[in-house]
């Protein structure tokens, strides 16, 4: 493909929560779940935040710190499970908020924790068919998780955006092939109207999660011609900060390589921003020639799986602020400040 | 901590705050909200090329040289400076959980002046002299039906 990634943006909220103090209400052993998931806390959504806010943080520093003309964005797709709307799309609201130009394509995209990332394959085909100049795609979610849930521990904020284009002398990171494994397994999964999303318990493991990525990945190295040893770095989706690790080692690659695109174990599960935060937390850190597994997971269930090439581009177009020096950034609320701001309380 | 011309001035800043019919979006006055987004979501204001300034909010006539002004829309610097700053602990109406909250009177230079609220900042960092940046944040949701009102606070920068 002559296309790739030529800008990207990551938004966090500066409120944490630690594992151990949601634990702490539920009156459970906190440092052995923070132990058992990997997660030491996370970032929390304020009050006046949404997964639109996040989005359009996102976007921006992609626009900006990037130089990229959001006038030229042909295409905006936002993915999220948690819309501030129903029925009225955000993506119409970050593109007024980046100023885009009003001949523009966009939508809303819903496939639990991946909408990002297939707004990423929708924007690959529009610009390889120069349909348009550059797309942008972003995962956003500020995840709900029912008190008392085990998603309780997990479930967090944020939001990752991603520009695709294809002109050569902006790309830091072609994609080289990208595709998709899709199954109906109902593992986790929000009726209209309903506040929280229920979930299968451990059925979310192994017949959703890891078939679904290792499917995904293996069918992807086995079109692209590579194989396990060839990557640099990989990104899995992260529901918690031991599934990719375990997914790596099924695919024969060294747990360590993942530890770049991990956020979840200081961020928490940010569902559709997870993979896109983790491959911008790679693109932070990764060197020309560096090649990337990137496999997202939604439930429901399917994965998209994308084999990327970091270009010399990477050494002058770089983010102002790494991923990894973002989440320092922070204040620690404890539950009753969470759920207050989560707007948890009835009356709220 | 504010002289008295200060605090007369955040007065009827925040008296005109008050005023603001916008705030809550309600349905008869959605026009209104609509036509306001840009300024909320980008800090569009104008500018007269005529004599070189900016205004905020948007101007459609420059009081300097009236008929002879040349008014363009313009975005108005994001980043900024506190010139004067209140802790909200009664808050307004649709502001009542929120508190306590920071109001500023934020200077962004070109003459152009504005309250708004600060957030995610330390209590630390919030200060006369602090830079902010403008942010994109949630003004009021209103009811649990309504419109959602979207717009600009800024945040303390280092
Ligand atoms: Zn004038």
């Amino acid at each position: 493909m002559e296309s790739g990634i030529v800008a990207y943006g990551v938004q966090i909220p500066k409120r944490r929560i630690k594992v151990e103090e949601i634990a702490r209400v539920w009156e459970k052993n906190g440092k052995h779940i923070s132990k058992a998931i990997n997660v030491q806390e996370k970032a929390v959504a304020a009050f006046d935040e949404d997964s639109c806010t996040l989005a359009v943080e996102a976007a921006r520093k992609a626009i900006l710190d990037f130089n990229i003309d959001a006038k030229k964005l042909g295409a905006i797709y936002v993915g999220s499970e948690s819309k501030p709307y129903a029925v009225k799309p955000t993506a119409s609201i970050v593109a007024a908020a980046l100023g885009a130009n009003t001949r523009l394509m966009a939508a809303d995209l819903e496939f639990a924790c991946k909408a990002g990332t297939a707004g990423i394959q929708m924007c690959l085909g529009l610009v390889n068919s120069s349909m348009i100049e550059y797309g942008l795609s972003i995962g956003s979610d500020t995840a709900q998780g029912r008190p008392n849930d085990a998603l309780e521990f997990t479930a967090g904020s944020g939001a990752g955006a991603i520009i695709v284009g294809n002109k050569k002398d902006e790309i830091i990171a072609q994609i080289n092939h990208t595709v998709s494994f899709t199954t109906d397994t109902p593992d986790f999964w929000r009726r209209p109207h309903a506040e929280f999303p229920e979930h299968g318990g451990r059925f979310t493991g192994e017949p959703a999660y890891f078939k679904h990525i290792i499917s995904a990945a293996k069918l992807l190295m086995q079109e692209a011609g590579t194989n396990a040893d060839d990557y640099n770095y990989a990104v899995f989706h992260q529901p918690n900060g031991k599934f990719p690790l375990n997914a790596a080692k099924i695919l024969g690659i060294d747990p360590k390589k993942v530890e770049q695109g991990l956020l979840t174990p200081y961020i928490g599960n940010t569902y559709s921003g997870a993979t896109m935060i983790g491959l911008c937390s790679v693109l932070d850190k990764a060197e020309p020639g560096d090649r990337i597994l990137a496999v997202s997971f939604g439930s429901g269930a399917g994965s998209d799986a994308f084999d990327i090439t970091v270009t010399k581009n990477i050494i002058k177009r770089k983010a102002k602020k790494a991923v990894f020096d973002m989440i320092k950034e922070k204040e620690y609320v404890d539950y009753a400040l969470y759920i207050k701001h989560r707007r948890k309380i009835k009356s709220l | 901590m504010l002289g008295e011309a200060e605090q007369q001035r955040l007065f009827i800043f925040i008296k005109k705050c008050e005023d603001l019919e916008g705030i809550f979006m309600p349905y008869n006055a959605l026009p209104l909200n609509w036509r306001k987004f840009p300024e909320r979501y980008n800090l569009e204001g104008s500018y007269c090329e005529t004599c070189d300034t900016y205004y905020f909010p948007a101007r459609v006539l420059c009081h300097k040289c009236r008929r002879k002004g040349k008014i363009v829309t313009k975005e108005m610097p994001r980043i900024g400076t506190i010139i004067s700053y209140t802790k909200v602990h009664v808050g307004l109406k649709g502001f009542e959980h929120e508190t306590p909250y920071y109001l500023a009177l934020v200077d962004l230079g070109k003459g152009v002046k504005l309250l708004t609220q600060i957030v995610d900042s330390d209590d630390s960092k919030v200060k006369v002299g602090a830079k902010v940046k403008k942010i994109f944040r949630k003004i009021n949701e209103g009811s649990k039906i309504g419109p959602i009102s979207y717009g600009y606070k800024f945040k303390v920068i280092k």
